[in-house]
């Protein structure tokens, strides 16, 4: 078991960075492990982290990326649903990386 | 070269828990549908009471993944076959499940039912018609 620290608090982790448990997520955990990441979140990053940490809450599991695109299409509207939009913001893959800072699983289908 | 598309069909016959078979093979259906195959469920049996309302895993120290198949429309799984002599068997109506939906992005996200009801001889034909099959 791995883990991370922000602000005084430590986070386990799982071997590839995923919080072990998704409670103990908060905002200054997602800003470390992002810095981690050399990324800096912004407005938009936080809009898309938002949207999975609901989605997650509705339905129990992480979208994969085509399922997130689209959602975040008719969420948000059409200019940000494509991957264009959401690699430019998380470059190592918007499912795998956003979902990471939501403190989520890794997403079902992520190989 | 375009690849081929193949008719997939997951059918469910087991109770939602006791047994990993229902988690399990959400989880194939779900990472199944990012392949962008023809995907098809059908519950029948036991597996019918996988789709049931109200689920309280509380006392049996199980996430309650039920929540999950309202999820299948987003993965553009639109083709939920339920079996109508299961449910009877069990005096269960489809009243007693979730209400399965998909959004239509061509007609404005215009919710449409997911679910299609089938007789035990429907479903033959339908299953008959499929290019894989999965039990579980």
């Amino acid at each position: 078991m791995s883990s991370i620290e922000a602000n005084g608090k430590t986070y386990e982790t799982d071997e590839e960075g995923y919080l072990a448990d998704l409670n103990t997520w908060d905002k200054d955990v997602a800003a470390v492990m992002a810095n981690i990441d050399d990324c800096e979140l912004t407005d938009s990053h936080w809009e898309v982290i938002n949207f999975l940490r609901e989605y997650y809450e509705e339905y129990q599991i992480a979208p994969a990326v085509r399922v997130l695109t689209k959602a975040i299409g008719k969420k948000l509207g059409k200019d940000k649903g494509n991957s264009k939009y959401l690699y430019e913001l998380f470059p190592y893959g918007p499912a795998k990386q956003a979902c990471k800072y939501a403190g989520l699983p890794k997403p079902t289908g992520c190989v | 070269m375009a690849e081929e598309t193949k008719k997939f069909m997951y059918i469910n016959r087991k109770a939602p828990y006791g047994t990993i078979y229902a988690w399990e093979a959400l989880e194939v259906v779900l990472i199944g549908a990012a392949f962008e195959q023809d995907v098809s469920v059908a519950f029948m049996d036991d597996g019918v009471y996988q789709l049931a309302k109200g689920q309280d895993t509380s006392g049996i120290g199980m996430k309650n993944f039920s929540p999950t198949y309202a999820a299948l429309g987003d993965f553009e799984i639109t083709k939920i076959y339920v079996e109508k002599e299961s449910l009877e068997e069990r005096g269960l109506t489809l009243d007693d499940l979730q209400h399965l939906v998909w959004e239509d992005e061509d007609e404005d996200w215009a919710e449409k039912d997911s679910i299609r009801l089938v007789s035990r001889a429907e479903l033959g034909d339908v299953l008959a018609g499929q290019d894989v099959l999965f039990n579980f």
